[in-house]
C-alpha cells in the first residue's frame, strides 16, 4: 500500500518534470535545471556519505574538474556534448581515485580533513595556473554545438537543454540507485554500520571505500559537466569548499538515509537560495544556520523525518 | 649564507605561528574528539577584533593582545554551551558537520560586520623597523612572533606536565569516563578546553594581524595549513604539532625563496608524501581503518 502510494507520487513528479517547459516561464526552467544537476551532485556525494559513511568536504573538486573538462573540450576541440560529458566522468573518477587513494585509509576525522585540504589544493591550482585554466576568470566563451549520437537537438534552447539534463540525470540516478541496491552497495552500507565486522568477513574495506569514492567522483564529474554549458562558464568557485558544502547541506536537508533525499534537499536548497538571495546577500550565513539546526534537531532530514513519521503511522 | 639564514628565520616565524594555532586544534581534538573546522574562523575573529580595538577604539597593541583572545574564548564558551553540547554523545560525523556549519556562520558574520576589503594593523612602535641577524636585515616584528611562539611552547609544556589543570586535561583526553569516576567535572573541562583552544587560535590571529593582510579569506587559509600540520605531525600529538608546524614552516620559508613557481603546491606534496610513507603522521598512532 505504502509503496504503491510512493510509486504514484514518484511517477506524478516525474511526469510533471517532463511536462514542465509547457506550463512554466523560462525562469522556472532554469531553476529546475539547476535543481536536477545539483541533485545528481548531491546524490553522488551521498553514495560516499549516506551509504559508505565517509564525510567528504572536498566533493567540489570532482564537480569542478568535470566542469572544466567539458568547458575546455567545447572551447578548444568543439567536441559533441555527449563525448565531453564522458570525459567529465573520466576526469572526475580519476581525480577521486588519486585523492581517495591517499585519504580512505584513515579514519573519519582524518578523511574529512584530507578531502577538504586536497579539494582546496585543486582550487588553488585552478586559480593560479593561469595559462591553462585562465585563473579566476575561468573558462568561458565556448559554444555548445551538437549533442552527438546523431540526435538533432538545439542545445541553445533552455527548454531543450532542460530535457537533455532531465534524461541524463534520471538515467545516471537510476544507475546510482542500482549501484546502491546491488551487493556492492550492500557492502558499502555494511561498512558504514560496522567496518570492523566487514573486514572480519574477509573483505578489503579500503578497496570498497576507494571504489565508492571513485564512483562518487565520476558522477560528480558528470554533474559538473552538465553545469558548464548551463552556466556558460567553468570557474574556480565551482571548486571552492563553499561548493563542497552544498551537496553536504542538500543531503542533510533532504535526508541521508534515503536515495531521493539529496534530490529533495537540492530542490529545497535552490528554491530557498533563490528566495533568500533576493532579500539578503548573507546566503552563506543562512546556510550555516540551517545546517547547524538540521544537524542538531533534524538529523534525518525533511524526507527522512516525513517517511519515518509515515511509517510510524502505518503500524 | 645570509639568504639561507633569512629563509631559516622566516621558516621559524611561520612555523611557530602555525604551531600556536595547530596545537589548539590538537588539544581540542584530544579531549573532545572533535576536529574544529571553525578553528581558523576563530583565528580570523581574533585578528578582526584586534583591528577594531587598535584602529577604531585606539587601544595599544598590547591591550588588544590580551583582550581580543579573551573575547574569542568567551564566544567559544557560548558555542560550546549553546551548540556543541547537543552532539557530544553522537557520531563523529555530526560534530564535523556542526563545526563546519559554525565555520560558515562565523565567516559570513565577519564578512558582513567588517566588509570584504583588506584591513591593516600597524605593529607597535617598539617592534617596527628591522634588526641585523646572520648578516641580513630582518623585521623586528618577525622576531617578536618567534618569541611569542617560544613562550607559548614553554608555557604549554609547563601546563601539561607540571600543573593540576594540565593533568586534568590529559586525564580527560585519555579516558573521560575514568576521569569522571575520579570526581573530575568533565563537562566543565570540555567547555574549558574548547575555550582554551579558541584562545590560542585568537592569540595567533592577533599576532598575525600586523604581518599579514586581514581579509575574510584568512581563516580558510590557516585552517588548511593547520590540517596539513596535524596530518604531517600526527593528530592529537603535542610534539607532532610542533614538528609538523616546523616542517611546514621550512617548506614555506625555503620553498618561497628557492621554488617560487610551485611553492603553493609544496605543502600538499609534503602532506601526500607523509600519507604514503606513514599515514598517521610522524608522531601519530592508531588512526587507520
Amino acid at each position: 500500500m505504502k509503496n504503491a502510494i510512493l510509486m504514484a507520487v514518484f511517477v506524478v513528479v516525474l511526469a510533471g518534470l517532463v511536462l514542465l517547459p509547457w506550463f512554466t516561464p523560462y525562469f522556472y526552467i532554469f531553476i529546475a535545471t539547476e535543481i536536477l544537476i545539483m541533485g545528481l551532485f548531491a546524490a553522488s556525494f551521498n553514495l560516499i556519505f549516506g551509504y559508505t559513511g565517509m564525510l567528504s568536504f572536498g566533493h567540489a573538486a570532482f564537480f569542478g574538474i568535470g566542469s572544466y573538462a567539458t568547458a575546455m573540450l567545447l572551447l578548444h576541440l568543439q567536441w559533441p556534448l555527449v563525448y565531453c560529458l564522458i570525459a567529465s566522468v573520466v576526469f572526475g573518477a580519476l581525480l577521486a581515485l588519486v585523492i581517495g587513494f591517499l585519504s580512505v585509509r584513515l579514519n573519519e576525522v582524518y578523511f574529512a580533513m584530507l578531502t577538504l585540504a586536497f579539494g582546496m589544493m585543486v582550487f588553488s591550482i585552478a586559480h593560479q595556473w593561469r595559462s591553462v585554466t585562465n585563473g579566476s576568470d575561468g573558462i568561458a566563451g565556448f559554444t555548445v554545438g551538437e549533442f552527438g549520437l546523431g540526435l538533432p537537438l538545439t542545445l541553445g534552447n533552455p527548454a531543450v537543454y532542460y530535457h537533455v539534463v532531465l534524461v541524463i540525470v534520471v538515467l545516471a540516478s537510476a544507475l546510482l540507485y542500482l549501484i546502491g541496491r546491488s551487493s556492492f552497495g550492500m557492502i558499502l552500507q555494511a561498512i558504514r554500520q560496522n567496518a570492523e565486522r566487514v573486514s572480519f568477513c574477509g573483505l578489503n574495506v579500503r578497496a570498497y571505500r576507494l571504489a565508492a569514492f571513485t564512483i562518487g567522483g565520476g558522477f560528480a564529474g558528470l554533474a559538473g559537466g552538465l553545469m558548464a554549458p548551463f552556466l556558460r562558464v567553468a570557474s574556480p568557485e565551482m571548486l571552492h569548499w563553499s561548493t563542497s558544502a552544498e551537496p553536504v547541506l542538500m543531503s542533510i536537508l533532504g535526508g541521508t538515509g534515503y536515495f531521493l533525499g539529496p534530490f529533495v534537499g537540492s530542490a529545497i536548497f535552490i528554491l530557498l537560495e533563490t528566495w533568500i538571495t533576493s532579500i539578503t546577500h548573507a546566503w552563506m550565513l543562512v546556510l550555516g544556520i540551517v545546517l547547524a539546526l538540521m544537524v542538531m534537531f533534524f538529523r534525518r532530514g525533511v524526507l527522512g523525518t516525513f517517511l519515518d513519521w509515515w511509517q510510524e503511522r502505518q503500524r | 649564507m645570509s639568504g639561507i639564514g633569512a629563509a631559516f628565520l622566516n621558516s621559524l616565524d611561520i612555523g611557530l605561528l602555525l604551531f600556536v594555532i595547530a596545537v589548539g586544534l590538537n588539544i581540542v581534538f584530544g579531549v573532545l574528539n572533535v576536529i574544529n573546522f571553525a578553528h581558523g574562523a576563530l583565528y580570523m575573529l581574533g585578528a578582526y577584533l584586534a583591528y577594531s580595538l587598535i584602529n577604531l577604539l585606539g587601544m595599544p597593541f598590547w591591550v588588544a593582545l590580551i583582550v581580543a583572545p579573551l573575547v574569542v574564548a568567551a564566544v567559544a564558551v557560548l558555542i560550546d554551551r549553546l551548540v556543541l553540547r547537543f552532539i557530544y554523545q553522537r557520531d563523529v560525523a555530526d560534530s564535523l558537520l556542526l563545526t563546519f556549519a559554525l565555520l560558515l556562520i562565523i565567516n559570513e558574520s565577519v564578512r558582513s560586520l567588517w566588509g570584504s576589503g583588506i584591513h591593516v594593523v600597524e605593529p607597535p612602535a617598539l617592534l617596527q623597523g628591522t634588526v641585523h641577524v646572520f648578516g641580513a636585515s630582518y623585521p623586528t616584528y618577525s622576531l617578536f612572533v618567534i618569541v611569542v611562539g617560544l613562550v607559548l611552547l614553554a608555557g604549554l609544556w609547563f601546563l601539561f606536565n607540571r600543573t593540576r589543570a594540565g593533568k586534568i586535561m590529559r586525564a580527560a583526553a585519555l579516558d573521560r569516563e575514568m576521569a569522571e569516576a575520579l570526581c573530575i567535572n568533565t563537562k566543565r573541562v570540555v567547555t574549558g578546553v574548547f575555550a582554551f583552544g579558541a584562545w590560542l587560535a585568537a592569540i595567533g590571529g592577533v599576532v598575525a594581524a600586523p604581518m599579514r593582510a586581514i581579509d575574510p579569506g584568512m581563516g580558510d587559509k590557516i585552517i588548511i595549513e593547520s590540517f596539513i600540520v596535524v596530518v604531517i605531525g600526527g593528530l592529537g600529538s603535542f610534539p607532532g604539532a610542533l614538528i609538523g608546524a616546523l616542517v611546514l614552516g621550512l617548506i614555506h620559508g625555503f620553498g618561497g625563496r628557492y621554488l617560487p613557481g610551485i611553492n603553493m603546491l609544496l605543502p600538499f606534496v609534503g602532506m601526500a608524501l607523509i600519507l604514503l610513507i606513514k599515514p598517521t603522521g610522524i608522531m601519530g598512532k592508531g588512526a587507520g581503518v
